[in-house]
């Protein structure tokens, strides 16, 4: 029992620690591309830094729903990252089926933070909300078909498993597969942390914000969470994505975390190249470029089920 | 009564037509070549109030100017807005200034939100005390999915502060209305009150970053009507300083739209570049606006042969450089999809609402004043005009590419060769009831400044026309049917003046 509370807390730690680095480097690399210097990459820890120093301002026409949601988004999260291995940090916690744990408190988080931008009455956080649910229907389907891809060959719905020890073997036996999973993982990876060429995390313009107009209303410790939450779920995603990519297991434990770390970095990298090359889509564009990540998943899964 | 750009009549001679002349004059010119440049009203004796409609040629490159007479005892006039939707902001401007109501017009609101200067009960009860111009009705639609979305005076960026009331069904905006006047402060007024120093500096703050073109107009009116011919040199002066200010404006609009959507690289380049044409501006005249150059009879500051050598030599540089850059925008297919196909307005619609500027000319429409109306440097040296094709963002964006280009030659071809001699003469006293109308290419399209002066030689009125004036009505009418998180990016591809409208 102890030792389960030590694993949980390392696993948050890690979490805690890694995901603002995560997010402060997609900027540095825009910034690298584009000719300029760029904030520091550690600028995501001062910033929470910040934030949780300053107080709250609640709006008169909110009730505990608006002050609930960061505390939901922040903890769900957290639960989730429970179950995510962390490449030598094995899941602290681990079940058959586990997978729908994952995908259903992410939507938890996501309900409340719907939920509270409508409950501001401000109209443009209500049309963020609806943005946020339209097209986090799309990429739930997405990541749905992808875990169904994953579990085939795996023959297992715990995600530990799925994206284990058997990764090398699934991509000798249905690489087409793994590769077109990858591929639309990322896609969704974008899209649910609200990325170019989804969404512009940069964008000062409320009318054309998705992920960002739901959190205008809230301030000081609530934002943080609420930032810190949005940090967590991509570093997540990303640590989902990354063992189906680098596969490669070594006898050792230091080379196996170095090449987990290396590629997370890769990943932000990959991000911001993505950000930096790419325009915006208009937003009734949004909806085919999710469809077709969903297609590519769906043709993983025929390759999966033929090769199998 | 007949007048060329920059040209100085007696007041004597504008004629005055009965009603009923009026308005079939304006409604005839208007139907074949003429477009209506001005349309303001003059305070006469008695409370009488002078329309003054000033219609231009652009192939003819010359002005018809004639006026009626609205009497104190019967504040009111037919309005022209129902046939001819150019003087739908001219005549609520009017409305408000005189409190006298133009009938018929389909959409009487006030603009600016300020006491009318005739003194009497305002059309609007306590327009000048209340305090949001938002307390006024907008125009409304019914339906059970119809929702509104009110955007601002108070905006998330650090821009002019403009309401916007979209009208939306989802995503889709029905109607749009814009809702200025919070930037008033009453600046024609006061340029009839002030002395020439201050009211230079006055032309400079009409919108700060047209700064040379608002000064070089008020300059030239006041050139005008004293009858005043000032040194070539400092003409062609005031020339680069204009072109300068377009390079600038033109390149940082660029930027903020790749940055608008989403595009970074282009976005930091122009960013950086604009700051390089500004501070070739900043070389020039000691301000990086241009603040403190123009002043009635000449230019303050000249530009020495080592000054003229730098300038050519960087200009070529940058020219390189917004080449490569704006091939990497102009070329990137998730850019062109974001562009095109976007706020289109039609040639015929552009020519309805009396666009002007490159929002103009990017749907078709051959308005360069420039080209159309040349003084100054122009006379002498042609600068080819950059049309559009499709009135959408994408065209918007590729006038201002293809005038920034433009601009560069033109300046490297005159740079070299600028006339010599003097900067400055001394401007003589203003002339009696004179009147001078004096426009100007500013990188927004026609500035237009008009003076009038008394009995004494004073001003009595100033009427400042930015060319924001018009082209509002034209963004608004172009976000209909488009979804409302577009609205950002066709802002910027007109990238209009709060202030310049405000006054």
């Amino acid at each position: 029992m102890i030792s389960l509370t030590f694993y949980i807390l390392l696993h948050w730690l890690i979490v805690l620690a890694g995901a603002p680095l995560f997010l402060g480097v997609i900027p540095r690399v825009k910034a690298v591309i584009s000719g300029r210097r760029g904030p520091s990459v550690f600028q995501p820890y001062y910033d929470l830094a910040r934030l949780f120093q300053k107080k709250t301002v609640y709006s008169r026409t909110t009730t505990w729903l608006f002050r609930a949601a960061p505390i939901v988004a922040l903890a769900s999260v957290l639960m989730v990252s429970l179950v995510v291995p962390f490449c030598v940090f094995k899941a602290p916690i681990q079940f058959t089926g586990d997978i729908l744990l994952v995908a259903y408190l992410l939507a938890l988080a996501r309900f409340f933070m719907i939920i509270a931008a409508l409950d501001t009455g401000y109209s443009m956080e209500g049309m963020g909300a609806s943005r946020e649910a339209f097209f986090s229907c799309l990429s739930e389907l997405t990541l749905f078909m992808n875990f169904i891809t994953l579990a085939l060959l795996a023959h297992n719905i715990s995600l530990s498993r799925m994206i284990g020890a058997d990764i090398p073997v699934s991509w000798q036996m249905a690489g087409p597969a793994l590769l077109m999973a990858a591929g639309s993982l990322f896609v969704v990876l974008l899209a649910e942390n609200c990325r170019l060429p989804v969404d512009d995390p940069d964008t000062h313009l409320e009318l054309t914000m998705i992920h960002e107009v739901m959190i205008l209303e809230h301030g000081g410790v609530d934002l943080a969470y609420m930032h810190y939450a949005a940090g967590i779920k991509m570093f997540i995603f990303a640590a989902i994505l990354v063992p189906i990519l680098l596969p490669w297991q070594t006898g050792n434990v230091l080379q196996n975390w170095a090449i987990f770390c290396g590629g997370m970095m890769g990943l932000a990298l990959l991000v911001g190249v993505v950000e930096s090359t790419m325009a915006r889509f208009r937003l009734n564009r949004v909806k085919h470029f999710l469809l077709i990540s969903f297609a590519l998943a769906f043709f993983g899964f025929i390759v999966a089920l033929w090769r199998i | 009564m007949r007048i060329f750009n920059g040209g100085h009549i007696d007041f004597i001679n504008v004629p005055v037509l009965p009603e009923e002349e009026f308005r079939r004059t304006v409604m005839d010119l208007c139907q074949n070549d003429g477009r209506l440049v001005n349309f303001f009203g003059l305070l006469e004796g008695e409370g009488n109030v002078r329309l003054m409609a000033i219609i231009g040629f652009d192939e003819d490159a010359i002005f018809e100017i004639f006026s009626m007479i609205v009497t104190a005892v019967h504040p009111e006039f037919p309005s022209l807005t129902p046939e001819l939707l150019q003087a739908h902001n001219f005549e609520r401007e009017i409305a408000e200034q005189f409190a006298i109501v133009p009938c018929g017009h389909p959409w009487l609101k006030p603009l600016r939100y300020h006491a009318n200067y005739r003194g009497v009960a305002d059309l609007w009860q306590d327009i000048g005390s209340r305090p949001i111009p938002g307390t006024y009705p907008f125009f409304s639609v019914a339906g059970e999915e119809v929702h509104e979305v009110g955007v601002g005076p108070v905006h998330a960026g650090i821009i002019e502060p403009g309401h916007f009331r979209f009208v939306c069904h989802g995503e889709e905006i029905l109607h749009l209305e814009i809702q200025l006047g919070y930037q008033h402060r009453g600046i024609e007024p006061m340029m009839t009150k002030n002395n020439l120093d201050q009211c230079s500096l006055l032309s400079e703050a009409i919108a700060g970053d047209t700064s040379i073109g608002h000064s070089m107009a008020y300059c030239e009116v006041m050139e005008a009507l004293s009858g005043t011919a000032i040194p070539p040199r400092s003409q062609a002066i005031r020339g680069v300083a204009l072109e300068l200010e377009r390079l600038a404006n033109h390149v940082g609009d660029l930027g903020a739209l790749s940055l608008d959507a989403g595009f970074l690289p282009a976005s930091a380049y122009c960013g950086r570049m604009r700051g390089d044409y500004l501070n070739l501006l900043l070389a020039l005249t000691g301000n990086r606006f241009g603040k403190g150059l123009c002043r009635p009879g000449g230019v303050l500051f000249d530009m020495d042969e080592d000054m003229i050598k730098d300038f050519c030599r960087k200009l070529t540089i940058y020219k390189k450089e917004f080449e490569s850059v704006s091939d990497l925008l102009f070329t990137r297919p998730s850019v062109l999809a974001r562009f095109e196909g976007l706020g289109v307005i039609t040639s015929d619609e552009a020519k309805k609402y009396g666009l002007v500027g490159p929002a103009g000319r990017a749907s078709q429409l051959e308005r360069d004043v420039r080209i159309d109306y040349a003084t100054g440097l122009w006379q002498f040296n042609h600068i080819p005009i950059s049309l559009g094709a499709t009135g959408d963002v994408f065209a918007r964006a590729w006038v201002r590419r293809q005038e920034v280009m433009r601009s560069l030659e033109f300046l490297l071809k005159i740079l070299p060769t600028l006339p010599h001699g003097n900067i400055f003469t001394p401007l003589a006293p203003l002339k009696a009831d004179g009147l001078a109308i004096v426009l100007v290419e500013g990188w927004r399209g026609e500035i237009m400044h008009v003076g009038i002066t008394d009995h004494q030689g004073q001003l009595r009125r100033y009427k400042i026309k930015d060319p924001s004036f018009h082209n509002w009505f034209g963004l608004a009418q172009c976000m209909r049917n488009q979804e409302i998180s577009d609205f950002p990016l066709c802002n910027k591809s007109f990238n209009l003046s709060y202030c310049g409208h405000d006054l």
